[in-house]
């Protein structure tokens, strides 16, 4: 089976990008290295095609009472124009995905999802839409998205695509027109600093990364996506968040608003927060440069207590640091130890947050 | 395009030999160095360890992911690259310029199924 490609496919093969394959479309991992184009984000803008991302639109009379019944955070009373994060769960607090919601307009919903989740979770909320008065499309294939964060984003989005934003707060979100199309601009992102996210059609999408590329704005891969949503503690479904790693044992309960009526999983996540769980997420810094990855063993006094679930080298700090799924027992300041290969290396727990946030709030 | 160098030996899994009489020094290319992006850590064996031809004797670990580094040759390692240690990144300057361990050649025999550098250069190029 070939992959799928993004509208800017073309594009990312022209600059010299290497190309891999990501949840069935073949991406871009990076362009002049994942190094630079982290610290781009970090200290000035970058860009990234982040069109494999799945769009779904939930609309109609019953549309807030849908979402509150799939979703673990609350859009009781949300305005239109707020954005809200959280996950969809099964009955058994398992992740059917995570999802950043737009709530675009009165009975109007935008929620982006995971690309290798797209006919996983189409399937999941289809089935659990029966019974409510709402009209639910799969609009993944009509949206082309780009992200372009870092300090300078705000700039770049008024100054190079005469993107109105500098109204917009941290999770807010505003449809507008430009050049005769309808875009969607929410003032959000997955990597700890300021930044927007933009959708538009596959053909405006195009004309805009063409805009930014000529403003010299970096073209940053999937690479430095990873490492910078890390840093910051930002979880990845499939590593800090699946159907075995529910929101309570990641630390994420924030997220779920156990005062509301009801929702896929409740009782379930409610049981686990007030009970407690067997295992959950922390943060490990190792010492040395040995550099921990996904799937690693995390001992305490030689005996097994978990696996990592991400690791790196980071690249703000430079320092060994990984996320861990292990027994609860295990708590801040305590001392373990991470498999690498053949030897082990000693590391400390600590928060999952290994470099602060930077958003404009 | 990847540098290749006249006069190396080279393996599949893109690690050079570099070879002056009894000694092999052991490196990774430069079409390797290219592939695998930002090198941010490489795991060394130990003065005198034995190296054994095809077997692993550390790992190259770049921003994204890990990888094996695998023996051309066999012999006994007297010499590893300790520049590495405090800049993995020398490898990404300059792969050939810089090699990792440098062994004693225990079998000068096993050289001739490495490939040359025309048919490395031919061997990346598939």
């Amino acid at each position: 089976m070939t992959n799928k490609r993004t509208c800017l496919y073309d594009k990312h093969v022209a600059l010299g990008a290497q190309m891999t394959p990501f949840a069935g479309f073949d991406m871009p991992i990076q362009y002049t290295g994942i190094i630079d184009e982290h610290n781009a984000v970090r200290e000035h803008c970058g860009v990234f095609d982040v069109s494999h991302m799945g769009e779904v639109m939930v609309s109609g009379p019953e549309a807030d009472k849908y979402i509150n019944h799939i979703f673990t955070n609350d859009v009781t009373g949300l305005p239109a124009g707020k954005v809200l994060y959280g996950m969809l769960c099964y009955p058994d607090g398992g992740v059917v995905d995570d999802t950043c919601i737009c709530k675009l307009d009165e009975q109007l919903f935008l929620m982006t999802i995971n690309a290798a989740n797209i006919d996983k979770d189409m399937a999941w909320i289809e089935q659990n839409g029966k019974g409510f008065n709402v009209v639910i499309e799969n609009k993944s294939d009509a949206y082309g998205q780009l992200a372009i964060q870092g300090p300078e984003a705000e700039e770049k989005m008024e100054k190079v695509l005469g993107l109105a934003c500098k109204d917009l707060k941290f999770y807010e979100v505003k449809q507008q027109e430009k050049d005769g199309e309808k875009v969607i601009v929410s003032r959000t992102g997955y990597t700890g600093e300021d930044g927007f996210e933009v959708y538009g059609t596959p053909g405006y999408i195009v004309k805009a990364w063409d805009k930014l590329m000529d403003a010299g704005v970096k073209p940053c891969g999937l690479g430095c996506r990873d490492t910078l949503r890390f840093e910051v503690g930002l979880p990845l479904y499939g590593d800090e968040l699946s159907d075995k790693i529910s929101p309570v044992m990641a630390g994420l309960s924030m997220f779920v608003k156990f005062d509301k009526e009801e929702f896929i999983g409740k009782e379930a996540l409610l049981r686990q927060k007030t009970e407690g769980v067997t295992r959950r997420l922390r943060g490990i810094e190792l010492e040395g440069n040995a550099i921990p990855r996904h799937g690693y063993k995390v001992l305490k006094d030689g005996k097994e207590v978990g696996e990592v679930t991400t690791g790196y080298r980071l690249i703000s700090t430079e320092k060994s640091c990984a996320v861990a799924l292990v027994d609860a027992a295990i708590k801040m300041g305590d001392s373990v130890e991470v498999q690498i290969r053949k030897k082990t290396f000693p590391g400390t727990i600590v928060k999952k947050k290994f470099y602060e946030k930077h958003y404009k709030k | 395009m990847a540098k290749v160098i006249e006069g190396l030996y080279y393996s599949e899994s893109h690690e050079f030999v570099k070879v002056a009489g009894n000694t092999g020094y052991i490196g990774i290319t430069d079409y390797a160095q290219h592939a695998l992006g930002n090198i941010v850590y490489v795991d060394m064996p130990e003065v005198d360890d034995e190296v054994e031809v095809n077997e692993d004797f550390g790992a190259i670990e770049s921003v994204k992911a890990a990888s094996d580094l695998k023996s051309p040759v066999s012999g006994k390692v007297i010499e590893v690259n300790e520049a590495l240690e405090d800049e993995p990144g020398l490898l990404n300057k300059d792969a050939f310029g810089n090699w990792i361990i440098k062994v004693e050649l225990s079998d000068t025999s096993e050289l001739k199924d490495l490939m040359d550098a025309k048919a490395y250069e031919e061997f990346c190029a598939k």
